[in-house]
């Protein structure tokens, strides 16, 4: 076994644990970091698969952006030191039966099912292909979707502010 | 005013007055709402007597024509059947336009004074305006429909009149009893209605009569021969209606709820239960008279029959009682019995439409003097307090106004001439002479007994036992006041002068003025009977003496049977009880309960027990729909995927 | 890294999905749930690219794909944060299982 599949294994244990403590910690505020610790992992994984670019969009939104703002979250909703309400006895049991033999089921097809042999050539996500790919001027690129999702981001963030935006008074 | 607008503001009037006092009375206007009340009818009651005055003597035609002033179609059933409203004018309704009206008005003066102080006094006064509406609505129908519901509302406001004073349970019991002993004879009279009206393709009064009396009509024909039970369908439908008529009228044997019905204010019996509503079921007979004389004579005499038993029964009855309102109650039902025997007996037009004639004249008399009897006796409840006529006695001096009119009503009722009662039952007798002999004798018993049971009510109030309730502190209110003075005293004029107006040339069973030969030899046997039975009241009870305990000792058996109202309402007790309770409404309601009513209550809990099971999936967590959500995604693709491989 | 075969990676994609699919299911506060939610995110995005680069390594649409999908997660993180803030600034209470008064 080559260094790299040892990585990988390493890789994957560690996304894998990070994921179940997240779902399964009982204060709140550490499940946020094992999340985080899971997103790195991941991004880890990108790095192993040679896909730089992803990796560092992984880091710099999942970890600097989107796990900041559930922290915040916590400390503004005064969860982080609480132990979480233990999950309903009979719901856990359905979630995890449903969940496991689904994994399963999946397992098993992924399996059995035969994937066909990629091309020889080889994988290139330079940071120039992918600006290319999204905001070229050639039929192929995807720079409508681009531009709209720059457009929901705004309106997301709009919606963001509106929403929890304090209520003002009814003033005079 | 024409015609049909006097006869709206006749009836609207009182209708005013009732939505005035219900909504605003007891509020604002409770001190006012006597003389509103008193007033709106005194509009009506001149405009009635104006339009009496105008159909009567400023009429050219020389007969007096059904005249239908105003009408408007107010549901349609189908071609030619439809329920209309309106203002029908002949002879009789115009009659019983004034003495409803007037006799209104003297009960709603008479009011002013006796029912003063009562707590609910807007009530009260809106309740009689709402039954001179309804009554007069009734009067005036053009349409049996009209008649039936105006009927029904006739029979509210007794209810309510009767059951006014809510507090006392036997009051409340005898507005039940009234208005479910009635109630059930309007049964009766509805199913009649729907027989006739289909038989006839009409509800109109003067189609209706019309192509019933006409002999050979298709209608008629096809009403004959058409039979059930052994009576042809038109049988059963007159029968069915006098039901109706009876019940109002408190016949027998639908009388039982008349005496307990004196449980309402004394002002209220002398209105409904005395001189309007209760000849409401006469009314009825006489406005189908033509059909019930021409074309059914079976149903007729069926009415005669009744009239007759009534009257000598309800006599007998009122021998015994000793409460002053169950007897005026009892000789109320008596000349009822009088008034329905004359229509029995009498035929279809000239001559033989003598019964028709003396029938309406002693509805007309009746309603004065019985009215003074009860307002005058309703001053003697206000005096002494009591109903008992043991109470009593010795008051001639102390209430004189009381007194004299008082014996004005009763010579009236006994039949004395040359007061009113004279002159109508005089009528009656010489039309009964005419037709059927033993109703004759029967009817000459009865005004016997009549003068006996009247006169010793007189003598038991106003002689007898010398002053003995002098120890009552007549100082607070003596007499009482003029406002209850003055009606007597108009109403004993009526007594006195109503006998002198030549009836027969107004009323008659046809239209066509008929003149009534005045017999002396025919009226000498009914006085003597009259006169005699006053002399033996006289004997018995003028003064105090022991001679009617021991002929009441001789007699026990009769005595306590008539004491005891023959055992009528104890026979319908038996029967309601104890068959129909125990034979049908029992086993029904076992069927109802737990047959019926179990069936529909499981199909019910099943589908409660499953809803149950259905509702539980819908908690309202979001984590459960994700879970379903989840599954059924789950469930989705493994199936599709198991589909395509 | 070619001795890998495909179907380990894919196996770590679909665990990391059906944890986060467990967590969402159990988990009773929001924000644990929004994190859960992130985790499957993030499966479906090693997915993307492990096909792209297994399976059509001449192009690199599944690495577009995921860079949308960051984008569209960020936002979507975002709104729901704002949604859970505002509940907790209305009930004091951000606990799934309270959070049912539509149904009454």
């Amino acid at each position: 076994m080559s260094a790299s599949a040892i990585a990988f294994y390493c890789i994957a244990a560690f996304i894998l644990i990070a994921g179940i403590l997240t779902v399964t910690t009982k204060k709140l505020f550490r499940a946020a970091i094992w999340l985080l610790f899971s997103l790195i992992g991941i991004a880890a994984l990108f790095f192993w698969m040679e896909v730089e670019f992803a990796a560092a969009v992984q880091v710099i939104v999942y970890v600097g952006g989107i796990v900041v703002l559930i922290i915040f979250s916590i400390f503004l909703t005064n969860q982080e030191g609480v132990n979480m309400p233990s999950a309903l006895k009979k719901r856990s049991l359905f979630s995890g039966l449903a969940v496991v033999s689904a994994a399963a089921y999946t397992c098993t097809l992924l399996c059995s099912h035969y994937w066909m042999k990629g091309s020889e050539e080889v994988f290139d996500p330079s940071v120039k292909k992918i600006g290319y790919l999204l905001v070229a001027n050639t039929p192929e690129s995807f720079v409508l979707p681009f531009e709209l999702v720059s457009v929901l981001l705004l309106a997301a963030m709009i919606g963001c502010i509106v929403i929890a935006m304090k209520a003002q008074p009814e003033s005079k | 005013m024409s015609l049909a607008t006097t006869i709206q503001l006749i009836v609207l009037l009182p209708l005013g007055s009732f939505l005035l006092l219900g909504i605003f009375g007891r509020k604002y206007l409770s001190s006012l709402s006597g003389m509103i009340g008193t007033t709106s009818l005194l509009v009506s009651a001149i405009l009635s007597i104006q339009t009496a005055y105008q159909y009567f003597f400023l009429n050219t035609a020389g007969s007096f024509e059904k005249i239908i002033a105003w009408k408007m179609t107010w549901l349609t059933f189908s071609e030619g059947v439809s329920i209309d409203m309106g203002i029908l004018v002949d002879p009789i309704s115009v009659m019983m336009l004034v003495v409803v009206t007037v006799v209104s008005l003297m009960v709603h003066v008479y009011s002013l004074g006796y029912m003063k102080g009562d707590e609910r006094f807007a009530t009260y006064y809106s309740f009689l305006s709402l039954f001179t509406f309804s009554m007069l609505g009734l009067v005036i129908a053009v349409n049996i429909f009209q008649i039936y519901m105006f009927w029904e509302l006739v029979g509210v406001s007794s209810f309510l009149l009767i059951g006014y004073y809510f507090e006392k349970p036997s009051a409340v019991a005898a507005s039940k009893k009234a208005f479910i002993v009635t109630r059930f004879a309007d049964l009766g009279f509805l199913i009649g209605i729907l027989i006739l009206g289909f038989e006839a393709k009409t509800l109109d009064f003067v189609t209706l009569i019309e192509r019933l009396t006409t002999s050979n009509s298709p209608y008629l024909v096809s009403a004959t021969t058409a039979s059930f039970l052994g009576a042809s369908a038109l049988t059963w439908g007159l029968l069915l209606v006098f039901m109706g008529g009876a019940g109002k009228s408190a016949m027998f044997p639908l009388h039982i709820w008349l005496p307990d019905a004196m449980e309402g204010p004394t002002p209220v019996s002398a209105l409904i239960h005395a001189a309007t509503m209760v000849v409401a079921g006469v009314f009825l007979v006489a406005r189908l008279f033509p059909i019930f004389s021409i074309s059914c004579p079976g149903a007729l005499e069926v009415v005669m029959w009744t009239g007759v038993i009534s009257a000598l029964f309800a006599a007998l009855i009122a021998c015994t009682q000793t409460d002053i309102k169950r007897v005026l109650a009892y000789s109320t039902m008596s000349q009822i019995g009088y008034m329905m025997f004359a229509l029995g007996v009498s035929g279809y037009g000239n001559e033989a439409g003598l019964g028709f004639t003396a029938s309406m004249f002693h509805l007309f008399t009746h309603a004065f003097f019985k009215a003074l009897l009860f307002l005058g006796a309703g001053a003697v409840i206000h005096y002494i307090h009591s109903n008992e006529m043991k109470d009593m006695g010795g008051l001639r001096k102390s209430m004189p106004i009381t007194h004299i009119t008082f014996l004005i009503a009763c010579l009236a009722i006994a039949g004395i001439p040359p007061f009113a009662g004279f002159f109508s039952k005089e009528e009656i007798l010489t039309a009964a002479h005419h037709a059927n002999p033993m109703v004759y004798y029967i009817a000459l018993l009865t005004a016997g007994i009549t003068a006996f049971y009247m006169f010793r009510l007189y003598y038991n109030i106003f002689w007898s036992k010398e002053a003995k309730t002098a120890h009552h502190d007549d100082d607070h209110h003596g007499e009482g006041t003029w406002s209850m003075k003055i009606p007597l005293l108009i109403l004993s004029v009526g007594a006195i002068a109503a006998g002198f107006i030549p009836f027969g040339s107004f009323v008659s069973s046809d239209g066509h003025p008929l003149h009534i030969p005045f017999e002396i030899s025919a009226a000498i046997l009914p006085v003597i009977i009259a006169v005699s039975g006053i002399a033996l009241a006289t004997l018995f009870y003028k003064t105090e003496n022991d001679r009617p305990d021991k002929l009441s000792a001789s007699f026990q058996g009769i005595y306590k049977t008539a004491y005891h109202k023959f055992y009528i309402d104890e026979i319908y007790l038996f029967i309601t009880k104890k068959i129909v309770f125990n034979l049908i409404a029992q086993p029904s309601a076992w069927v109802d309960k737990n047959i019926i009513d179990g069936s529909m209550n499981g199909l019910a809990s099943l589908v409660v027990w499953k809803s149950n099971l259905i509702k539980s999936i819908q908690s309202g967590k979001v984590q459960d729909y994700a879970l379903y959500f989840f599954l059924a995604a789950f469930g989705i693709t493994a199936l599709t995927i198991y589909l395509v491989n | 890294m070619s001795e890998i075969p495909l179907e380990h990676l894919l196996m770590l994609s679909t665990a990391l999905f059906f944890i986060g699919a467990y967590g969402f299911l159990t988990r009773r506060n929001m924000i644990a749930m929004l994190m859960s939610l992130e985790l499957m995110l993030n499966s479906v995005n090693i997915n993307f690219i492990v096909f792209n680069k297994y399976l059509f390594p001449d192009t690199i649409e599944g690495l577009g794909f995921t860079i949308f999908i960051i984008a569209i997660a960020a936002a979507e993180a975002a709104v729901a944060i704002a949604i859970i803030i505002n509940l907790y600034r209305n009930t004091k209470n951000i606990d799934a299982e309270n959070a049912d008064h539509l149904k009454h």
